[in-house]
Formats: structure tokens, C-alpha cells, sequence
């Protein structure tokens, strides 16, 4: 019972496979989860869905650490899933633990 | 040997390794020696396998430009060992370690007895297991054997004038090498796996400023490349890229990293993972045996810079002396300078922070000066400083100190002297307490006293003082201090000078300006605008970046490379994004006319891809609705395949152009309505437009094709052809202006492809073509299009356009594997997760 809540860091693929100022999707039977690609070289994850009207993230423009839906353009901080900008206060998408390792990127889950 | 009894034997400490940790451990374990004990507590001895005497390695770059002779980058000559007292073993390499014995076994038989051993093995270089990576003339850069090897290549390349060479890794050591190389007379070319160079250490901004400033010291940079092979028969001739090209090179130089050297601290048992795991103390799991430098993992970090070396060896140092026997290493902040001549570059602490970091940028474009830092928690956590980094040891000091930096936040990106001369000053009063005949405006000569002349005379705000001085007229960098002199001179009266609305919150310039700039200073890249234009974001937004990619492409349309990441994801992804994240398809109809053939295929689409949804659009094209992400690149090879090309209807682009059957088949229509309709999509298709582009063409003034609401329409009459501009069915209806009425079908088509031409280099981005009428008048349009010259150079540059916009986003996309698998998930868990569930 405890080992279900304890993360299973699982392997999702090469980070080159990312592009930059990008994203990839992953599939879950949680939802799709996306993974980011900052200017920086810096990764994210986040759930990839928009809590105002479900717009995938993945799809959106990557600006500094920051993701603009695609559907309505509402803002989110790669770092926190909170809503910034005009949207600031208004939802949040749940982050997803995500480390690098020998060049591949592995997610937290549960 | 005989034991003197009045002296007992000192504790005998071995270094295994004399590179820059190894005579750096010895130079501090001597430097905390009591004088009083004979100036030394130990018997010292040192191993190395280079048989030469202690050097700075990161002076080797500057020896291979020819900068420096390798005599002085020596750190500790043999001279300096045998006045100290340090047996050294030089050109000798470590057989064994008995830790049981206390013994280390060296490769000709030797053995040497230690009380404390000290590891200090450095790194290997990480060689690629490329095929052809054993050809002659394929090299590391990492000890003075290498630069001989570069420097007998370089010369011997010389004689058959220059010779090329390629460097793998576009890092620290592989820009260092090439540069020598270059300085050297080498064509030399920096091969990097990703898009910016030095990625860890710069961000994309400072990334390219440096590929410029190497591009003028002869090294070039190919970005975005995968090696595939070296290719040659004996020696090096060339590397073979991922994508097919073959760069030519007589030498190669592999610089991709390091490795900690463990070997023999791992087969001496000791705990080894990515380095031989030390604690604070530099101790290994053996207490006797200790480690500094590369090799060493502390705190699950290895370090490949030279500050942590030091730290460490103060450390151990501290603690074997007795100095501070609980000295502790915490770890080390990192700062890297790159040491190629005339390139002023430091990047300190992390300027890629974290979770709340804020960045504070600062751009020079004038003197070529690019800073940013961040900072947490109101803590300076990351510098990164390019072509004025004078400053950067006092940002390192700042981030290793953590001190609050909230008093002098809002002049820190200025640097030490300016921020120390302000610190705890209003900077209002400190610009008031210059005397009048401060200089202001260098790029004009206008002096404090002019300037606040001028405001006292009614300049009451920045272009006016502006219009009457000069002052901060040309590069702009003094803006803020004019603004400062406003305040003061004017108290409250003065309201911060707004001007045009800017683009978005990115910049304060707007459109207009960052149009015209883009122009003037014929900049060509996103990352120039925003460095001309000192952008304050790292890289804009998604309301900034797309409008500038589409400014650049409009500007330069031969030279621009399109930047498919600030492009919305319907230009992304060519097609439309509906609400449930699915895509609609809509394949060109030319003229609003289809076929059976084009039907069937069609049909076929639908069905094989199970297509919810077929919808005709207002535009008279077929909409295909409900397409997964992942099927797009199959669904346009299919429609392609067909004849049929992309719709654009997803596009900031031309749209559609919608028509009657005119006189073919209408008993009213006065002329080939269709037709004409057809040659206009044919003339305009695939031309990218600020917003998007809607055209119509009816054959007679019943207007069935609904000419008047559209952004270019034209009314066949029985003399001719009314065209009409500036149309609007959207939020705010707009009814047509005429522009005029010509005569011929060819008169039509060029007054279609100047107006859209003037459309697209004059209006902002976003901005139909209703309003952008009603900001810049009919009569500028007309004055425009009436002047044969101008409509003829505006129809040139249309086709000059359209001579590389004009191609099938989906014949571009489908057939290519990979850009299919972008299209796939990266990765596809469920099946897996039912699996164990099972």
C-alpha cells in the first residue's frame, strides 16, 4: 500500500526528442501528461490539459518558463501548473515530478 | 634507512595524480606547515603519469592560440617539488592500490608506503563511439599531448594553406579549441548537438551573440547537428551528419565532456559512482584515503571547473594539517569565463534558477552588451554577461555571499560601480546632483544643462526633448536618465512618457517601431530583434514572438528561417485546433471547384480515418473535421497524393477565394467570375499575411459571392472589373471601399498582389484588413496603388514572396519520418499501466 504512493520514476523517452521552446505528450491512463523544453534547456511536466476549457497545453507556445494555451491563450508557470497574467488566481494544472538523467527524461509517478 | 630518534619519521602522505588538484593539495598542505617543525609535517610524494611538471590545464587553450608558451602556464615546475621537498614520480602511472599495506604499486615495480592517500586522478575526456573515431588525426583536447597533436596538425595544414577542422561540442573546451585552431589558420567548424551554443552556461540570447562574435574570428557553428561518423580512409577526411552533410576536415577534435578517471580508487575497492564518492572532508569509505578535484562526486555533484578544486583543496588541506580539523567542503557555486581573445563572456550560479526566479535582462545593442540575472528570494542566484563582463566576480561574490540584494535590486544590473555609487540614493537625486555640463547623450555630445534647458523651455516629455537635443535619440541608452531629468525638472507635472502602445508587456516599443526596425537595422533573427530592441523577457511571449517571425519572414522573405515555435499551433501543425484538441482539415478548392477525383479522394480520407464530420465552409471548401493529432501527416500524404494542397485555413494567410459561376453558366454574369477567382488563389496561395486574408469574385453586381465583406473583392461589370479593399464579415461587419475599376484581368490580378503586398508590410500583426484601413486612411492606400511604380514594385516584391512561400505545408511535413513521429506521443504508458494492473 505504501510502495503505490511512493514515485515510480518512469522513462519516457530521450530529452533531444523535445524540441526546444516545445513540447511532447505523454499518455497516461491518469491523461496525457505534457513534457516542456524551455528556451533555457530546462524540462517540465505538467497535466496536459487546460483547466479553463481542456485545451492541451502541448500544443501551446513556450515562452520563458511559461506555456500559453492554445485554445484561449490563458498563461501557466511551467513550475508551479498556476494561471499567470491577466488569468492569474483563475486554475491551475497539476505539475508532474520530472528529472533528467543520462539524457533521457524520467517522470514521477504515482 | 635509519631512524634518526631525534626526529621521528613524519606521516608520509601520497598524491597520486599532479595535475591542477595534485600540486594545488601539496601547495596548501605546505602553505599550513609550522615553520618551527622544519617547514614540514609530512614526507610529501607525488605521481603523475604526464612526465612534465604541474600546468594550469585551462591554459592550454591560450597555448594552442599561440597566446601563451606552455613554459608559462607552468604551476609548479620540478624545480618548485624538489625545493619544497616532494618526491616526485613523473611519467609514472599506478599499478595498484594496498589498502591493507598501505601501499601503492607503481607500473615499473615501485612501491611507495603512505600513512594518508590522496587521490587527485582528474577526468578523461569522453571520447564518441562515432565509427572511424580511431582514424588518424581525431583528437581530445585535454593535455598538452593534444595541443601538440592540434598544433602539428594546424601547422602541417598551414603549408597546404589553412586546412579545415571540425570540433565536436560546442562548449567551453570545444569554442576554445576551435578558436585556437582558427588563430592557428584552420577553417575551423564547431559541430553541436543542440541549437545554442554553450547551453549550460548561456541562455539563448547570449548563445547567439557568441556565435556571432566567433563567426568573426573565423569559427563557425553548425547547430542542431548529430554526429553520424567519421569518415576517411586512414586519416580523418570529414564528419558525416545525422541529416547527410559531410563537413571536410583533416582534423578533428572531439570535445564533449569528461569523465571522472576512478580506476584506481575502484579497483581498490573504494565506493565509486559517477566519481569516487568523498564526504565534507574529501574522506573516501577508507579514512585513510582521501580524494580532490574531477574525480571526486560530493554530495552527488561532480565538478568539471577549476573554483571547487580549490575549495576542496583548502579543505582537505585544513583537516590534514590540523588547522581546522572540522573544516567541511559545502560544495562549490560555479562561474566560467570563456577564454577566447576579444569575446568578453562570464556566466556565474544558475541562470536557469528555478521555481520563483526572476529575471532582470539588459541589452546594449549599440556596444554589443548583453546581461542577465537572476534572482530568488531576493537573492542574486545567476549572472550571465556578455561583452562587458567586467563585473562578473563582483555578481559571483554577490551569489555566494546570498546576501538580501532588495536595496540595490533596481541598479544591479548596471553593475558594481554605478550600484555602489547609488546604493541607498535616491537615483533621482543622484542625476539632480550632477553638474550641467555632465554628458548625457554620448552618441550626440548633449550635455545635463541642455537637456534641462530644453525641458524648462516646454520639452515636457521624451520625444520632445528628443525632437529639440537629440538626446537618446540614436541608440537609446540613456533613455532612463532623460526620463530621470523630466522627473526631477518637472515634479509631478511629468507623466512617464507611454508613447504608441507597445506590442506587449516584452517591450515598451510598438508595432510600428519594431517593424520598421526590423528594416532599418536589416535584423534577421527573433533573438537579434530582441536584442536591438532590448527586449526584457528572455524570449518573449506568445503575443510578441509570433508577430515578429511573421515581421522577419515579411521582411526578408529569402533570408529568414520561419520559426515554427513562435507559430501558433494551427501554423504549427497546418491545420485546425478545435475545441477537444482534435483537427480539422480543409484541403484547397481553387476557385471554390472541385472534381470527382478530388471528391473521391476525399471520401477515402474519411472513411479510412473515420471522419466524424465533412462541413462545406462559408470559403465553398470541404472542412474535415475530428482528426487526431497523430493522423494529420498520414491524412495530407493521402490528400496530396490526391492532387489536392493545404487550405490554409488555419493561417494568418490567404484563405480562400470565393466565387460565382459568372458567365459560363449565369444567365446575368458579365465576365469568368471563376476564373479570375481560380488565377487569384493561384497568384496568392500560400502568402503569409498579418492576419488572414479572405478575396471574392462575382460575376455581376448581384454579388453571390459576397465580394463586399471580403478583404480584397471584385465586382465584374460589363466594362470591366470593380475592385473593392477592406471588408469584414467578423465581429465588427465592414462593408467594402471601392478602390477603383480597371479594365483587364491582368490589371486585376496586379492591383490584388500590390494591395496585399502594402497589406502585408504595413499593417501590425493581428490586424485586419478593416481596421488597418481605418487607421492609415484610404486615400494612403489609393495614393499607393494609383503611382504605377510603387504598385509595380509592390507586386515585384509580392512574387519575390511568393517565389519561396508558395509551397505545401503538407507535402513539406508528410513524407518525412520524423516530423510524423513529432506528431506521435513521445511516449504511450496505458497499455502499459494495464499490464500490471493485471
Amino acid at each position: 500500500m505504501n510502495a503505490s504512493l511512493a514515485l515510480k520514476w518512469v522513462d519516457v523517452g530521450a530529452a533531444v526528442d523535445v524540441p526546444y521552446q516545445g513540447a511532447r505528450r505523454v499518455d497516461t491512463d491518469l491523461g496525457a501528461i505534457a513534457v516542456f523544453r524551455t528556451v533555457d534547456n530546462e524540462y517540465y511536466a505538467v497535466m496536459d490539459k487546460c483547466p479553463h476549457k481542456g485545451g492541451p497545453l502541448s500544443e501551446g507556445i513556450v515562452h520563458g518558463r511559461h506555456i500559453a494555451c492554445p485554445l484561449h491563450n490563458w498563461s501557466f508557470s511551467l513550475q508551479t501548473g498556476e494561471a499567470v497574467g491577466a488569468d492569474a488566481g483563475k486554475g491551475c494544472t497539476p505539475t508532474v515530478p520530472l528529472r533528467i538523467e543520462n539524457a533521457r527524461i524520467l517522470l514521477g509517478l504515482r | 634507512m635509519a631512524f634518526n630518534l631525534d626526529t621521528p619519521p613524519k606521516p608520509r602522505i601520497v598524491v597520486i595524480g599532479a595535475g591542477m588538484a595534485g600540486g594545488r593539495i601539496v601547495e596548501e598542505i605546505l602553505k599550513r606547515a609550522n615553520p618551527s617543525e622544519g617547514g614540514r609535517m609530512f614526507d610529501i610524494s607525488i605521481i603523475g603519469a604526464e612526465a612534465c611538471a604541474t600546468y594550469d590545464r585551462i591554459q592550454l587553450s591560450p597555448v594552442l592560440a599561440g597566446e601563451k608558451t606552455f613554459e608559462q602556464i607552468v604551476t609548479h615546475s620540478q624545480d618548485w617539488y624538489d625545493l619544497n621537498g616532494v618526491k616526485t614520480h613523473f611519467g609514472c602511472w599506478v599499478q595498484g592500490i594496498d589498502r591493507e599495506a598501505k601501499q601503492v604499486m607503481l607500473h615499473d615495480g615501485q612501491t611507495i608506503g603512505y600513512d594518508y592517500l590522496i587521490l587527485a586522478t582528474g577526468s578523461d575526456p569522453i571520447r564518441l563511439p562515432l565509427p572511424g573515431a580511431d582514424l588518424s588525426g581525431v583528437v581530445a583536447f585535454r593535455d598538452l599531448h593534444d595541443v601538440d597533436l592540434m598544433q602539428k596538425a594546424a601547422a602541417h595544414a598551414s603549408k597546404k594553406g589553412g586546412g579545415e577542422a571540425v570540433v565536436i561540442g560546442g562548449g567551453l573546451l570545444g569554442l576554445e579549441a576551435a578558436y585556437g585552431l582558427a588563430r592557428r589558420g584552420m577553417k575551423a567548424t564547431v559541430v553541436h548537438l543542440v541549437d545554442v551554443l554553450m547551453e549550460r552556461q548561456l541562455d539563448e540570447a547570449a548563445g547567439r551573440l557568441l556565435e556571432k562574435a566567433l563567426a568573426e574570428r573565423g569559427v563557425s557553428a553548425v547547430l542542431n547537428a548529430q554526429s553520424e561518423a567519421i569518415v576517411g580512409e586512414t586519416h580523418v577526411e570529414g564528419l558525416k551528419l545525422k541529416d547527410g552533410r559531410v563537413i571536410p576536415a583533416s582534423l578533428l577534435v572531439m570535445a564533449v565532456g569528461i569523465r571522472p578517471h576512478v580506476e584506481p580508487a575502484k579497483s581498490a575497492g573504494l565506493t565509486v559512482e559517477r566519481g569516487i564518492v568523498v564526504d565534507d572532508q574529501m574522506r573516501t569509505d577508507d579514512p585513510f584515503i582521501f580524494a580532490v578535484g574531477e574525480c571526486v562526486q560530493h554530495r552527488g555533484q561532480c565538478y568539471g571547473l577549476v573554483a571547487p578544486i580549490w575549495d576542496m583543496c583548502r579543505t582537505l588541506a585544513d583537516v590534514l594539517t590540523g588547522r581546522n580539523p572540522d573544516a567541511a567542503y559545502l560544495g562549490s557555486e560555479l562561474a566560467t569565463r570563456l577564454k577566447v581573445s576579444g569575446v568578453d563572456l562570464y556566466s556565474a550560479g544558475q541562470f536557469n534558477g528555478g521555481e520563483g526566479c526572476e529575471d532582470i535582462v539588459f541589452r546594449d545593442p549599440a556596444r554589443g552588451v548583453y546581461k542577465r540575472i537572476v534572482i530568488k528570494d531576493n537573492q542574486l542566484v545567476g549572472a550571465v554577461l556578455f561583452g562587458e563582463a567586467a563585473d562578473g566576480g563582483w555578481y559571483f561574490d554577490l551569489i555566494k555571499k546570498g546576501e538580501s540584494i532588495g536595496d540595490i535590486r533596481d541598479t544591479l544590473i548596471f553593475g558594481q560601480a554605478v550600484t555602489e555609487a547609488l546604493a541607498g540614493v535616491d537615483p533621482n537625486a543622484a542625476v539632480a546632483a550632477w553638474p550641467d555640463d555632465t554628458e548625457v547623450c554620448g552618441c550626440n555630445g548633449v550635455s545635463k544643462g541642455t537637456v534641462v534647458e530644453a525641458i524648462c523651455g516646454g520639452a515636457d516629455n521624451l520625444d520632445k526633448v528628443r525632437g529639440c537635443t537629440k538626446a537618446s535619440a540614436s541608440c537609446g541608452s540613456c533613455t532612463g536618465i532623460v526620463e530621470q531629468l523630466l522627473k526631477v525638472t518637472l515634479g509631478d507635472a511629468f507623466k512617464a512618457q507611454t508613447g504608441p502602445k507597445p506590442m506587449c508587456k516584452c517591450t515598451e516599443h510598438g508595432h510600428a517601431v519594431v517593424r520598421k526596425t526590423i528594416v532599418e537595422q536589416e535584423l534577421k533573427t527573433i533573438p537579434d530583434v530582441m536584442q536591438a530592441m532590448k527586449w526584457t523577457t528572455p524570449d518573449g511571449c506568445s503575443s510578441c514572438r509570433p508577430a515578429l517571425n511573421y515581421y522577419l519572414l515579411c521582411a526578408w522573405p529569402r533570408e529568414y528561417q520561419d520559426d515554427p515555435r513562435s507559430r501558433f499551433v494551427n501554423e504549427r501543425n497546418h491545420a485546425n485546433i478545435q475545441k477537444d484538441g482534435t483537427y480539422s482539415v480543409v484541403p484547397r478548392m481553387w476557385g471554390g471547384v472541385t472534381t470527382a477525383k478530388e471528391l473521391r479522394a476525399i471520401a477515402d480520407v474519411c472513411d479510412k480515418y473515420e471522419v466524424p464530420m465533412v462541413k462545406v465552409t462559408g470559403g465553398q471548401r470541404l472542412d474535415l473535421f475530428g482528426i487526431k493529432k497523430q493522423d494529420l501527416p498520414a491524412v495530407w500524404a493521402d490528400l496530396n497524393a490526391a492532387g489536392m494542397v493545404s487550405g490554409h485555413a488555419y493561417a494568418k494567410a490567404l484563405r480562400t477565394v470565393k466565387t460565382c459561376v459568372g458567365s459560363e453558366w449565369c444567365r446575368f454574369g458579365t465576365q469568368d467570375s471563376t476564373g479570375l477567382g481560380i488565377k487569384l488563389e493561384q497568384d496568392t496561395w500560400g502568402s503569409w499575411m498579418p492576419h488572414k486574408f479572405k478575396m471574392a469574385v462575382s460575376g455581376c453586381p448581384r454579388n453571390c459571392a459576397e465580394a463586399t465583406i471580403k478583404d480584397f473583392g471584385v465586382i465584374c461589370v460589363d466594362s470591366g472589373y470593380e475592385l473593392h479593399v477592406g471588408g469584414n464579415a467578423g465581429i465588427h461587419l465592414r462593408g467594402t471601399d471601392l478602390l477603383c475599376k480597371v479594365a483587364t484581368e491582368a490589371e486585376a490580378r496586379e492591383y490584388s498582389m500590390a494591395f496585399v503586398q502594402f497589406y502585408r508590410e504595413d499593417a501590425w500583426y493581428l490586424e485586419r484588413t478593416a481596421p488597418w484601413i481605418e487607421r492609415v486612411g484610404l486615400e494612403a492606400i489609393k495614393a499607393k496603388m494609383f503611382d504605377a511604380d510603387e504598385r509595380k514594385a509592390l507586386s515585384g516584391r509580392f512574387l519575390e514572396s511568393q517565389a519561396v512561400f508558395q509551397v505545401d505545408p503538407w507535402a513539406e511535413h508528410a513524407p518525412k519520418s520524423e516530423p510524423a513521429q513529432v506528431f506521435s506521443p513521445l511516449a504511450d504508458l496505458r497499455s502499459e499501466k494495464k499490464e500490471i494492473a493485471r
